[in-house]
């Protein structure tokens, strides 16, 4: 297992370094200047080419990527253009922000999904299986953006019962049940999507143990049905369920982007679409960056847990 | 005409040809079967047969767009945010176009993105999971690294960024996405062909030194097909959905253009969608109805292909 850990870890190093490549060439694909954003229109040519010296964009790209990778290594993320602050400074409040939702999401998601999808799939084809799977393919279809601004519509404004943005009343005491008022339309919106894709999940994977021979020789056996259900089938769906945690984080980051805008929560999400307003390259590449380690973290996380819940798989 | 054929060696290999062709179309002939097999299961599937219907609708809907369409979709044709009338069914937006119009116009950019950003990316997935899948070794871990690589970044976060630096319009949204959504087809199709590699026929073509191309287009591609048909199904929903998204967020199809997701854009004001219902409602439900129906039609598809409806 030891020996596993270690092989999976370098691995991984050489795509993090492809992904920092990439990261410093998506963002310099962009034809504008940053330079254009601080520089008064009646600037000289001379004091442009100071403020590009000053930034260090003078320099070939491969110097500019390894002096960026440098800087990198030492935990400085750049320098915002926009804001004038450095990433580092701004990010943890936007991380705490977006991880609050995300955490809401994936509680509400799997407190819902897990059971549904074992209802699911013992019901298989029955009247609750067929509207359980209808809903949850209303889910997966429905844009985040329209999910979200016909809630805004219903709760917000013509019931009146829950604010339509932000993370916490402007000027309020800051108390956790308004805190939560606000969590709750971008949670539903966003689970809206993994709970159903969860729920498909789950129950295709009960499906497929339920038809095991394990199963069968437990039915056989005489154990209750309750046992046989909690005891053999629920453990053995771990597998599946962990995929789709891991392969659901970056979706969730990417998903969070819109929900962010719609409900003008101040997370990464938000962040990155005022940055693409700005330009502000600094912060996109840092975005992007933690974003890409943070899923090769979770991958790194699940192939490590299969080995601990599934005896059968060892390295 | 038989004494002919005896000593004429030309003609001998002729009759072998033919023999051969006939046995190929032998085959074809059962796919046919296998083809009408699908097709009859997924006729019988209600949910499938509708939203292949729904489907063809929206496709008419985007080929007839100037036929349909009672106005000029770019042009101001009434006043500025007039509620829906007998003039303007669904009313007009903030600079007096048409609701209506822009919203059957809308279905082309959909449609539009939605087939040809999945057509790229099939290319691309399918192309390299063939390789990566038959060839193994040196290229296999190569081709997997670079898919590890580019699903380490949040799919539409990536593309979000690329199209924005770009420069949005319909067709770098479409490119954009046809570049970044092979990794998860290919990862599909390796996985198929690392198992049909197993099978007798291919390992007998092997044997018989076929070229590694030949075999991997010609008797591996078959094979895979359908998975990888069914896996596009559900990338054009994903499309029409990226699609709308990015230009709700002003950053996929630029105004004048209608698209569906900026037709949106201004509802992200609370007035606008507090009182004029008519400028998000109908474009969302556009949007809705669309990807529901291609999610639908996919499932149908997955279900009669594993023969899930008898």
């Amino acid at each position: 297992m030891g020996k596993y850990i270690v092989k999976r870890i370098l691995i991984t190093i050489p795509v993090l370094l492809m992904v920092t490549v990439f990261c410093f060439i998506i963002v310099n694909l962009a034809p504008g200047d940053p330079t254009d954003l601080y520089i008064s229109e009646n600037a000289t040519e001379q004091q442009i080419a100071q403020m590009r010296a000053s930034l260090g964009l003078d320099q070939p790209f491969p110097v500019q990527y390894f002096k960026w990778l440098l800087n990198l290594i030492q935990g400085n993320l750049g320098f915002s253009f926009a804001s004038r602050m450095p990433v580092v400074d701004v990010l943890p409040s936007k991380i705490w922000a977006t991880v609050t939702l995300m955490f809401s999401t994936l509680v509400v998601s799997y407190l819902i999904a897990i059971p549904l999808g074992i209802i699911s799939a013992r019901k298989q084809n029955g009247f609750v299986d067929n509207m359980i799977t209808g809903v949850s393919f209303l889910g997966i279809s429905i844009p985040n953006f329209f999910f979200g601004l016909a809630l805004i519509y219903i709760f917000g404004l013509q019931l009146g019962i829950l604010p339509t943005g932000g993370m916490e009343t402007l000027g309020g005491n800051g108390g956790w049940l308004d805190r939560i008022q606000h969590l709750v339309l971008p949670t539903i919106v966003l689970a809206a999507f993994y709970c159903s894709n969860m729920i498909r999940y789950v129950r295709a994977s009960m499906i497929d143990i339920f038809s095991e021979n394990y199963m069968r020789t437990a039915t056989a056996k005489g154990l209750k049905e309750k046992l046989i259900l909690w005891g053999h089938g629920v453990r053995n769906a771990w597998v599946p369920i962990i995929t789709v945690i891991s392969t659901d984080i970056p979706k969730m980051l990417g998903g969070a982007i819109v929900t962010e805008q719609i409900f003008q929560w101040p997370g990464i999400g938000q962040w990155m679409i005022s940055a693409i307003n700005a330009r502000d390259y600094p912060v996109l590449m840092a975005i992007n960056l933690i974003a890409a380690v943070s899923v090769l973290f979770f991958n790194l996380i699940a192939d490590l847990l299969y080995a601990a819940v599934d005896p059968r798989i060892r390295y | 005409m038989e004494e002919q054929l005896k000593f004429n060696p030309v003609s001998q290999k002729k009759i072998i040809e033919m023999e051969q062709l006939s046995q190929i179309q032998g085959i074809s002939q059962n796919d046919d079967s296998y083809t009408k097999t699908i097709i009859k299961r997924f006729l019988k599937d209600k949910i499938a047969t509708v939203s292949l219907i729904v489907f063809v609708l929206l496709t008419l809907i985007a080929i007839f767009a100037p036929v349909l369409a009672p106005y000029n979709p770019n042009q101001t044709v009434g006043f500025f945010e007039d509620a829906p009338s007998s003039e303007f069914l669904l009313g007009t937006d903030e600079v007096g176009r048409d609701v209506l119009s822009r919203l059957i116009y809308g279905a082309r950019v959909s449609l539009t993105v939605g087939v040809l950003s999945v057509a790229i990316y099939a290319v691309i997935g399918t192309t390299l999971g063939l390789l990566s899948g038959f060839l193994g070794g040196f290229w296999d871990s190569a081709i997997m690294r670079l898919t590890e690589v580019f699903m380490a970044f949040p799919y539409f976060m990536v593309i979000l960024v690329i199209v924005s630096l770009i420069g949005p319009s319909i067709w770098t949204v479409t490119f954009v996405i046809g570049i970044l959504g092979w990794p998860m087809l290919c990862r599909l199709v390796r996985g198929e062909v690392m198992k049909v590699k197993k099978a007798d026929y291919v390992q007998a073509a092997i044997s018989s030194g076929y070229h590694t191309f030949q075999i991997a287009f010609k008797h591996i591609f078959p094979n895979v097909l359908t998975l990888i048909l069914v896996n596009m199904t559900f990338g054009i929903a994903t499309s029409i959905i990226t699609e709308a998204s990015l230009s709700f967020l002003g950053v996929g199809v630029q105004p004048p253009t209608a698209s569906w997701g900026n037709m949106m854009s201004n509802a992200q004001s609370l007035t606008v969608l507090a009182n004029q219902y008519w400028r998000w409602l109908p474009a969302g439900l556009m949007v809705l109805i669309s990807v529901l129906s291609v999610n639908f039609l996919g499932d149908g598809l997955r279900r009669a292909i594993d023969g899930e409806v008898k």
